[in-house]
């Protein structure tokens, strides 16, 4: 068994609100000859292993797994799909690496956003067919939902909630990747459509097209193959109620649960003193003021003060979303988890570019499944 | 450092059924809580679950194991759903042995569900959307006629009969005829009945393929010394192996399952299995059609290729013959509902290797065996070696 894990390859493709250019498989492939260049490795010979993540209805292909081998360079190889965020495919290749079965795994992950023409009614499908699906309830309006609970019961307010749209946005113009960056004012945030009171439409991440790779190796592996691994320090992930009727809607225990897995891996008692910035999920905007104070890097109810305070801004003491988050960079499905990781990793390695942070050791990723889902997942890595 | 061990100390499954009144969540649990209570566990004791389920549209629902969560016995714990389409349910143990000898879990939850009925007409459709877009699905291939291409390749590169062929589906049912969750169990079955059954894809019959079935299977993994306290009988994962090939598989010999054999040898490595053929005492390859079953005996190394039929023809695949093929009753007997069915082959092999399999017990002690699971485009093969 060997404990200690590093992300020592990275590639991308995309990001783009389309990418009429492209098929997923070519995106995917030239996302993997990045990330194979990058880590020096060749995926026929020396990667034993390679994780998916994917779900069918947004591929509009039954079985996807069936399509992942070839793009990634691994075919007649093991090969599995995990049906989860780019973070549970994360958590699945450090697993099997320290196993000690493996030295060297691929993850991968991809959105084709732009293909899928019934986006609100596949995820729709989502929910309970029995119990939540004849109330015809739209996606967004969970959403609102949850976010008037979670206003109501932390006292965090709606201009709060649009701080993050404006910081994040705004963080997104240092950012090449990003698709929607914008400098807004909060009267610009409240001045859009209405959607699912208090959910705003500004407040919403809009998709995006864009494939992520990463090689992740051992110990042994890593300080060989690489000058600058960024280790996973630790990985937790967790499921709260699968029914919309018996959750709890005002905080999030699946992040919270996750986060302390992930701690007591990496040995963190104070997250705020330990971790340096932050890479959060803002599905919604009120969702990384709910991801702060379950991650517990601040008490419950004062995420958005110390938004309002420019704490989290990437010139404050812990940056969120410096790369502009979903809000800024464009939500990329199952793919986000591995799209945050990437953008720690850059900032770990230090080549973040213009939105780079200054002096940075620790950094915390997080992901949300999204609506109906408590699925959430954390990974804390490190230079 | 070696390699954590990790066993399996409990079982549980639903019967499988054609049309299960149960919702998919409610046979998740069914499951779970026999294979807890089968090994005297309670869910505060899990502390992973992992979910292995087949395509999504079976059940008509997107993200369908973030809904089977709470069912599967999740409800904030460390979850995930793996797939590898028709293989799942035997990589479904494969994840949670990675869970365990990860060293981050020592008790994990291991639950496999499929509901089939709820695909109204017939399951069947579901598969309509597996293909190619572009290049396959315009011809509107269904799994019935790719899987009569590759029986009749299978056929026609050995020079195998039909009649042999069905003694697998007979020895099979007649297994089935002992388990008390099967379906499609028949004690009086002849290789007559299936040759004369309807041709729905020749040289597909309809006894030759395993039922449509909804059904759910558990099972509790444990880390070596969790599991040596908690039980007097763990049976221990001995060897794990899988491998995808590529998607396409119009490009592959078809009678030459190559991906299976790369996941045996994968499995027999780590198991240190040098000899399968005298070291395997029990194989439950996957039956979903009864050549396939010979197919995966060629890629788990226990025939030379074309010869699985052999073992059939000779009763050494008989439960008291030397080398006991599907003593459960396999998919062709007890049922396919696609993930469970899979796990449901653990299962058997967990309770033959303990000695408690009933009516289906195969004599002489066995003490290892191996479990298998094919699918997706002809592609995928997971292999499990289990041993006491």
């Amino acid at each position: 068994m060997s404990d200690r894990v590093a992300i020592i390859g990275v590639g991308w493709a995309g990001f783009k609100p389309t990418t009429p250019h492209q098929s997923y498989k070519e995106m995917i492939y030239e996302a993997a000859r990045r990330a194979y260049s990058d880590a020096g490795v060749d995926p026929r010979k020396d990667v034993q292993s390679f994780v998916t993540v994917a779900e069918d209805f947004i591929e509009g292909t039954s079985i996807f797994d069936e399509y992942t081998p070839d793009q990634l360079g691994a075919a007649l190889r093991p090969v599995h799909t995990i049906a989860g965020d780019g973070l549970h495919g994360l958590a699945t290749a450090y697993m099997l690496i320290r196993t000690g079965m493996f030295d060297l795994v691929a993850v991968e992950g991809h959105s084709k956003a732009s293909n899928v023409l019934t986006l609100p009614e596949v995820v729709y499908y989502a929910q309970d067919p029995v119990l939540n699906r004849p109330l015809r309830l739209n996606t967004h309006f969970v959403a609102g939902l949850e976010m008037n609970r979670f206003l109501f019961e932390s006292q965090n307010t709606r201009v709060d909630c649009a701080e993050v749209v404006v910081k994040n946005r705004r963080n997104a113009l240092r950012n090449p990747l990003a698709s929607y960056a914008e400098e807004l004012e909060l009267d610009d945030v409240f001045s859009g459509p209405p959607l699912a009171f208090p959910l705003g439409a500004r407040e919403i991440a809009q998709e995006a097209d864009g494939a992520v790779v990463m090689v992740l190796a051992s110990e042994e592996k890593a300080t060989l193959l690489s000058e600058k691994p960024i280790w996973i320090l630790g990985m937790g992930w967790c499921n709260d109620a699968a029914s919309l009727e018996s959750r709890q809607w005002g905080s999030a225990p699946y992040i919270y649960t996750a986060a302390q897995m992930a701690y007591r891996q990496a040995g963190i008692r104070n997250p705020l003193e330990a971790v340096d910035f932050a890479e959060v999920d803002d599905t919604y905007a009120f969702k990384e003021l709910q991801a702060l104070e379950a991650l517990g890097v601040c008490r419950p109810g004062e995420a958005g003060e110390m938004t309002a305070d420019g704490v989290t801004y990437p010139d404050g003491d812990f940056p969120v979303n410096a790369s502009g988050g979903s809000l800024g960079v464009g939500h990329l499905l199952d793919a986000t988890g591995l799209m945050r990781a990437l953008e720690a990793t850059l900032q770990l390695r230090g080549e973040a570019g213009a939105h780079q942070l200054q002096d940075v050791e620790v950094g915390l990723v997080q992901s949300w499944r999204g609506v109906p889902t408590t699925s959430g997942a954390v990974a804390i890595l490190a230079n | 450092m070696g390699m954590r061990k990790v066993a399996v100390i409990g079982a549980g499954m639903t019967k499988f059924v054609r049309r299960a009144l149960e919702t998919g969540k409610e046979l998740s649990w069914e499951a779970a809580k026999m294979a807890l209570e089968s090994c005297e566990l309670t869910l505060d004791d899990i502390e992973a679950v992992c979910l292995g389920t087949a395509p999504d549209s079976f059940d008509g629902v997107h993200m369908k194991g973030e809904y089977l969560s709470d069912g599967a016995g999740a409800w904030g714990k460390p979850y995930m759903r793996s797939y590898v389409g028709g293989g799942t349910g035997v990589f479904a143990p494969i994840q949670g042995w990675y869970h365990v000898a990860s060293g981050l879990f020592d008790v994990a939850l291991v639950v496999a569900e499929e509901k089939m009925s709820s695909f109204y007409p017939h399951a069947q459709a579901a598969f309509l959307t597996i293909f190619d877009h572009t290049t396959e699905r315009p011809l509107k291939p269904n799994l019935l006629w790719i899987f009569a291409l590759e029986m009749n390749r299978y056929m026609s590169t050995y020079g195998i009969s039909k009649e042999d062929i069905a003694r697998v589906s007979v020895l099979h049912k007649r297994n089935a005829a002992d388990h008390p969750c099967a379906l499609l169990g028949d004690a009086n079955i002849t290789v007559e009945d299936v040759l004369n059954s309807e041709v729905l894809a020749y040289p597909v019959q309809r006894l030759d393929v395993s039922p449509v079935s909804d059904g759910a299977v558990a099972i509790v993994v444990a880390a070596e010394h969790v599991a040596k306290r908690l039980s007097d009988k763990p049976v221990w994962i001995e060897g794990v192996g899988w491998h995808l090939d590529t998607a396409y598989w119009t490009n592959r010999d078809l009678a030459y399952p190559r991906y299976v054999e790369y996941a045996a040898r994968m499995a027999y490595e780590m198991a240190g299995v040098t000899e399968p053929r005298k070291q395997i005492h029990i194989a439950e390859p996957y039956d979903p059609f009864d050549y396939k079953a010979l197919h995966h005996l060629e890629g788990l190394q226990l025939a030379e290729r074309g010869e699985a039929v052999q073992l059939y023809i000779d009763g050494v695949a008989a439960r008291d013959g030397d080398l006991p093929i599907c003593p459960s009753g396999g998919l062709l007997g007890v049922g396919n509902p696609i993930a469970a069915a899979g796990l449901m082959k653990i299962a058997e092999l967990f309770w033959q290797l303990r000695g408690e399999a009933g009516a289906r017990q195969v004599p002489g002690h066995p003490r290892r065996g191996v479990a298998q699971a094919w699918g997706d485009l002809m592609q995928v093969g997971t292999v499990v070696v289990m041993g006491r």
